[in-house]
């Protein structure tokens, strides 16, 4: 049974120039779409994860999750009973001022989940699940590590008690050794909670420890999404071997990289056809021209055709 | 050698004592050689790196150590002369190419400013030295990119285009502050190649700071990883990933994720956290978070000492203890 349901979600960004200039100058309204068409399902208890470059959308997918953008087109369908968010930069997403009782109980008073007594108890309770102590609700963010304040938006997340948990690049901030606690920590609480994750990361590696499926977004759409195991072992859309070729090989195995060739295309103008062509080794016309629907999680005509 | 650091000390008076940011670090770089430092935020990487050209921010300042560049020492140079140094003899490489270029002039007119404060050379020459450096960052068609400004430009074609003012007056070292880090993975990987080809073909000598052990692991040939303002562990690339000698070091190498095909592992982890500056333990710093610390961790502080291919600042590695 699918808790999270994306179906054909689109969402447009107006990035006209200010009304006088447009006027003036007779430029037309521009937008960007930022999103096209995305479809996909979030199962119970899974870790799906979102992977891609800077700007492919996957964040704007998770604000459209949560609400705090509306779609274009499309729908999004949520089976559960709450979802909560877990943001990347923990010093921007704490609020400076607030004690970290305050911050951490606010989804109870916003959510009016209970009152009075034992609102203590429960802080307790969802400090020491992520590994702080229950003294530590007393203090201010700022007397904490980046690694402790990440622990924090996660008790935050937590106290609503959500079914699905929106993670986006929740340890891209973190150093190495503070991310892998992270990341543990996670695992631990989906396993005692029963929870389910949508990771959004753009590390690979990351992605691989932690998700049970992966869809790679590449400007706005969603080109590939497969069993974790499956997309690392045998990718098939071109661009997500591209993009495992390009992480460093730490155990210097020495395998020949593919020189990965070009840049993401200003989404203001995307290329006609598949968005990737540019940068394909194996497009041909029809990639230029017509754009490649996801069949069999993969959206690729060289793939469909069995070029590769 | 080109760069020989030793015994470098760099404090930080304050109002509640003085903060030791780098302590008794010493290592060198050959020609053509890539040295990787590595190590968390707060380790003391950057401010290796700055105070090498002292680009230290006050009161920051080098407390004790020498700096030699080619056999001169250039730590106790009066600012002007290190002036003529910076740019001419080490080029930079900083982390964030949009604060490193400067935002109201052309690229072309950047680089030849460059071009001409440092070799003697006219309008001309600079203009074609410019447009040469330009191809071999890798910018398609030089010539039509000339006048553009930063803005115009992606993150990675920036980057390159600071690169390309590194090495504009052909220096012998090359300081590269997370050049990275800022960048997706695939203009990532384009980015360590380009390094990694003008190291070996100009052989200049390049410190490579960063936070990521996969870039070094594709990039150096050597690493130092420090670990609250001293190096911990420094030896050949393939060996400190290999093998690592420091406690830190294996928990470092533990901790990094890798892509697996299995789905679901569990990471190793060094908990804890790295101590703040007002609060290094006494004795090894890594001791409260060390799996194998002993009596003498807790009381003396250990320095480098030969382990395998390597050096670690470890007790471990003591003759005595093995």
């Amino acid at each position: 049974m699918s808790l999270l349901t994306l179906d054909a979600v689109s969402r447009d960004f107006d990035v006209s120039r200010p009304w006088l200039n447009r006027v003036l100058e007779g430029e037309p309204r521009r937008s960007l779409r930022a999103v096209d068409g995305v479809s996909f399902e979030v199962t119970s208890g899974e870790t799906l994860a979102l992977v891609g470059e800077s700007g492919c959308g996957k964040s704007t997918v998770a604000r459209l999750i949560v609400g705090l953008y509306a779609p274009t087109a499309g729908r999004v369908v949520f089976r559960g009973r709450r979802m909560q968010m877990v943001f990347q930069d923990p010093y921007a997403s704490l609020n400076p001022r607030w004690r970290v009782r305050d911050i951490v109980c606010e989804p109870l008073r916003a959510l009016k989940l209970q009152g009075g007594t034992d609102t203590r108890e429960r802080l307790a309770r969802l400090l020491i699940q992520v590994g702080l102590s229950p003294e530590d609700g007393d203090k201010y963010p700022h007397e904490f590590s980046g690694g402790q304040r990440q622990r924090i938006s996660i008790a935050r997340a937590l106290a609503g008690e959500p079914d699905l948990l929106i993670c986006d690049e929740p340890t891209s901030a973190l150093d190495v050794s503070v991310q892998a606690q992270i990341l543990n920590l996670m695992s631990e609480l989906q396993e005692r909670l029963g929870l389910t994750y949508l990771f959004i990361s753009h590390n690979l590696a990351v992605v691989s420890q932690v998700a049970e499926r992966v869809g790679v977004m590449y400007l706005g759409r969603l080109v590939e999404i497969a069993d974790a195991a499956q997309l690392f072992a045998r990718p098939r859309h071109p661009y997500t071997r591209m993009l495992l070729d390009a992480v460093p090989d730490l155990d210097m195995t020495g395998k020949p990289r593919t020189p990965v060739a070009g840049e993401v295309p200003n989404p203001l103008a995307p290329p006609a056809g598949c968005a990737f062509h540019p940068r394909c080794p194996h497009a041909n016309d029809r990639c230029r021209t017509e754009r490649p629907a996801l069949i069999d999680a993969v959206a690729c005509h060289a793939v469909a055709e069995r070029r590769i | 050698m080109i760069l020989e650091v030793k015994h470098l000390r760099v404090e930080f008076p304050t109002r509640h004592g003085t903060l030791v940011a780098v302590d008794d670090a010493s290592f060198c770089i050959a020609p053509g050689e890539v040295l990787g430092v590595v190590g968390e935020s707060g380790a003391g990487k950057s401010l290796t790196g700055m105070s090498i050209i002292r680009l230290l921010e006050p009161p920051g300042r080098i407390a004790a150590g020498e700096v030699r560049l080619q056999g001169e020492r250039i730590d106790n140079l009066p600012h002007e002369k290190l002036r003529r140094i910076r740019g001419r003899r080490i080029g930079v490489i900083f982390q964030d190419p949009l604060t490193s270029l400067n935002p109201l002039y052309t690229i072309g007119q950047q680089l030849e400013e460059t071009i001409v404060t440092h070799l003697e050379m006219g309008k001309a020459g600079a203009r074609r030295r410019a447009l040469q450096l330009l191809a071999e960052v890798g910018i398609p068609a030089p010539e039509a990119r000339y006048d553009s400004y930063p803005h115009h430009f992606s993150g990675g074609m920036r980057q390159r285009v600071v690169i390309a003012l590194a090495i504009a007056a052909e220096p012998s070292l090359i300081i590269a502050d997370e050049p990275t880090s800022a960048l997706d993975v695939s203009i990532q990987a384009q980015i360590i190649a380009l390094l990694k080809r003008l190291a070996q073909s100009r052989g200049t000598a390049v410190m490579l700071i960063t936070h990521d052990m996969g870039v070094i692991a594709e990039t150096a040939q050597r690493v130092a990883v420090m670990y609250a303002g001293r190096i911990v562990e420094i030896g050949p690339v393939r060996d400190v990933i290999h093998a690592p000698r420091h406690p830190y070091t294996v928990g470092l190498m533990g901790s990094i994720p890798k892509i697996v095909f299995s789905s679901k592992t569990r990471l190793v982890q060094i908990d804890g956290a790295m101590p703040r500056l007002n609060a290094i333990p006494p004795g090894c710093a890594f001791n409260p978070r060390c799996p194998r610390r002993f009596e003498r961790c807790l009381a003396e502080r250990p320095e480098l000492m030969p382990a395998g291919t390597s050096r670690a600042a470890c007790w471990l590695h003591e003759p005595a203890h093995a």
